[in-house]
């Protein structure tokens, strides 16, 4: 099906862009607020912001970037000044690229790739580089110890992660999400498709094994050593003010997002609403792909609020000697059954 | 110092090494010299830490104290005895009830006057108050430290029950400067003591809440055994007391076997030690004197003798020539004062002995080879307050 009216090229791919850069900070506040400022209190029997806004507070966040647009830009002496500046940009940007081939309906989906999964994995490892820049442009010795801790820990949890997906990959028979969303749309489970076939069921360890890691990338509790509050009272950002830590800010709850939204699409089945299809899955789809991606992100940070972190040497010795043998003995019995069936 | 932990000596080369103290760990190429504090949030206060690192690793660490030196101990000599009550309460800022006592009590054996039984009970209540409160805020602040936010709201927020009390019963949530010599300011409010039944069942609610979300947590465990050992003679060689000591498994408590004091000698209370002497054990015995804290302000609750408050005192408190040397089992650990009197209003010479000061003088042996997180985890399981370090 195409659009009645021809739209020329450029409003469209104006359009898309304005999409990701929308849906970005606003799944960041999202995240922000409910997480963050509301189930953290929850948990911690406080009420959280209340006043901002009228209602629970919710303009707090909003008034919060307001407040550190308006504050001095303040860079440290001996900074490396370009490379400072451009860190938050990296760690943001590739925030933004992951989304860009989330697809949220049959045709809601800002880039179809081929290698969808692949791209996506790809880029959200860039913001290593914006956060090993920030340590290390910060001249500063906590920055620094910060920015070398994310380094290690996220080249480590890269490996979990991709192998996690891989099962997710052999059994959909594709890289490309929107395939993948497809394959389990139209999954049965033992003969009965009622729900299709979300790769939860098949792929619970790689689920598991992807939001370990996922949670090791976002650097979040129990996993957050780059920012360590009580040891390297925040790390790689310690010297950022006003928007330049908005940005890192953005980029820390954007990506959450990005992962919740990745991890719905690969094993809960992503937009997809068993019996409705075309246009009204074109506008359902989204709203079931929040509700999904908010499942997730309370797992996510659940599990930040109540852990404490491990140290550096033990989430390595994580990394390497526990998820990486399970994810590769996933993929060769994910491979077996698929052959076998 | 190369010394393993276990089977340590003593010896005099070792010490040598330590007086050296690494002062001009500025000099140093190579390894890189990491400034923790003064204005760290682990090291709760104003203890600076000059660590000198290789890559994650501690070799040496000098901690740097005074930055908030009062001199409380002079100032005292410029003060009558009524008076100095108000400077210890700043000693250790978060059980200062616990503070006063023990200067009190000096004062009150050089005069030789006893505060009324009522009085002592009272007073050995709000004690056992104000270790909760002390060590309440441990239990949270170490999950904190290790990385785990919400335990520490909750400590706050059962704290402040206690916090309530004492300030129902003294008038000051931090400082309640409610001491007399030879008794109280007042006696307890009406309602107080069931409500005080109230707040400890909810304390021992919460020491169960902090035993499921920290102490059976695999990630707590990894972070805190083996982390910090102390061999308990080298513990007992660096005058480390209290908590600290009986986590190394020295059965030792001032309350039980110190000089009686207080009402601690009718009182049946358990002294809790664990033998490992690590983070953990630490923390694990600290959780246990919490509990054991609760239980002993409840049985202290169900004995309260009636009777007066303040013994017979004259107006203007002169004390008799003489000195006089107490010492009592502090939240934090031993807490002794040594008052030199010349027969005047006020004391001719106070000798302060903190637990945290010495409590912290292990830390150059405690962190060398440790990871850089593990000095934070070491320093949280220590629990020292700033002010009774400086004084």
């Amino acid at each position: 099906m195409s659009l009645a009216v021809e739209v020329p090229w450029g409003l469209i791919l104006a359009l898309k862009t304005l999409v990701v850069l929308a849906v970005i900070p606003l799944g960041a506040l999202i995240l922000g607020y409910v997480f963050l400022l509301k189930m953290m209190s929850h948990m911690q029997s406080r009420l959280g912001p209340m006043d901002p806004g009228g209602y629970h507070g919710w303009f707090q966040l909003i008034g919060d970037g307001i407040k550190f647009l308006q504050k001095e830009d303040v860079m440290p002496d001996g900074a490396d000044r370009r490379v400072f500046a451009m860190a938050p940009l990296v760690v943001v940007m590739s925030t933004f690229l992951v989304f860009a081939v989330i697809p949220a309906g049959p045709r809601l989906v800002v880039a179809e790739l081929d290698v969808g999964i692949f791209y996506a994995l790809a880029v959200s490892s860039l913001s290593v580089v914006g956060i090993l820049m920030a340590g290390w442009a910060s001249a500063n010795k906590f920055a620094l110890l910060g920015g070398l801790r994310a380094a290690g820990q996220l080249i480590a949890y890269e490996l979990p992660l991709i192998l996690g997906v891989v099962g997710v990959v052999i059994q959909a028979g594709t890289l490309d999400l929107q395939g993948i969303v497809l394959a389990q749309r139209d999954g049965e489970i033992f003969g009965w498709g009622g729900i299709g076939n979300p790769f939860i069921l098949t792929q619970i360890v790689g689920f598991a094994l992807f939001l370990v890691a996922a949670q090791a990338e976002l650097t979040q509790t129990p996993f957050d050593m780059p920012v360590a509050e009580s040891e390297l009272v925040s790390g790689y950002m310690v010297e950022y003010t006003g928007f330049r830590f908005l940005f890192f800010f953005i980029g820390e709850f954007g990506t959450a997002f990005a992962f919740a939204a990745l991890a719905s699409t690969l094993f809960l089945g992503g937009w997809a609403i068993p019996g409705v299809d075309g246009t009204a899955a074109d506008v359902l789809g989204p709203v079931v792909l929040l509700i999904k991606v908010m499942a997730v992100s309370f797992l996510i940070f659940w599990v930040r609020f109540t852990y404490p972190r491990l140290r550096e040497d033990q989430l390595q010795a994580m990394a390497w000697k526990v998820l990486i043998p399970i994810a590769l003995a996933n993929i060769v019995v994910t491979g077996v059954l698929k052959v076998a069936f | 110092m190369t010394a393993t932990t276990p089977g340590f000596e003593l010896d005099p080369r070792a010490l040598r090494h330590l007086a050296d103290a690494q002062v001009n760990v500025e000099l140093d190429t190579g390894d890189m010299v990491l400034n923790i504090g003064p204005q760290h949030p682990a090291t709760h206060g104003t203890l600076r830490l000059v660590v000198r690192l290789d890559g994650e690793r501690v070799v040496a660490a000098d901690p740097v104290i005074g930055y908030m030196h009062r001199g409380y101990e002079k100032l005292t000599e410029f003060r009558t005895y009524p008076q100095v009550t108000t400077l210890i309460n700043r000693i250790d800022w978060l059980s200062s009830f616990a503070n006063e006592v023990p200067f009190i009590w000096a004062a009150e054996l050089l005069m030789d006057i006893e505060a009324p039984p009522r009085a002592t009970w009272i007073r050995t209540i709000l004690t056992e108050l104000s270790r909760i409160a002390t060590i309440y805020l441990f239990l949270g602040e170490m999950g904190l430290q290790v990385g785990a936010l919400t335990p520490a709201f909750w400590a706050f927020r059962d704290r402040e029950l206690v916090l309530n009390l004492i300030e129902a019963a003294t008038g000051g949530r931090f400082h309640p400067n409610f001491n007399r010599i030879g008794g109280l300011k007042d006696d307890l409010p009406w309602g107080w003591i069931a409500e005080c039944r109230r707040a400890m069942r909810r304390i021992l609610d919460g020491c169960d809440d902090f035993e499921d979300v920290l102490v059976g947590n695999e990630i707590f465990e990894a972070r805190t055994r083996g982390v910090g050992i102390i061999p308990a003679e080298l513990g007992a060689a660096y005058g480390v007391s209290g908590a600290n000591l009986r986590a190394s498994g020295v059965d030792w408590d001032l309350r039980r076997d110190g000089r009686p004091y207080l009402a601690y000698p009718e009182l049946d209370f358990k002294v809790w030690t664990h033998p490992d002497g690590d983070s953990f054990a630490r923390y694990w015995v600290r959780l246990q004197e919490t509990r054991e804290a609760a239980r002993m302000v409840l049985q202290l609750l169900d004995g309260l003798p009636g009777g007066p408050i303040m013994a017979k005192v004259p107006r203007i408190i002169k004390v008799p020539e003489g000195e006089c040397w107490v010492e009592t089992e502090n939240p934090l650990g031993q807490m002794g004062y040594y008052v030199v009197s010349k027969g005047a209003t006020g004391p001719f010479r106070v000798k302060i002995r903190s637990a945290s000061f010495s409590n912290v003088s292990i830390l150059p042996w405690l962190l060398r080879g440790v990871y850089v997180p593990d000095v934070v985890t070491i320093l949280a399981s220590l629990y020292f307050i700033l002010g009774d370090i400086d004084r």
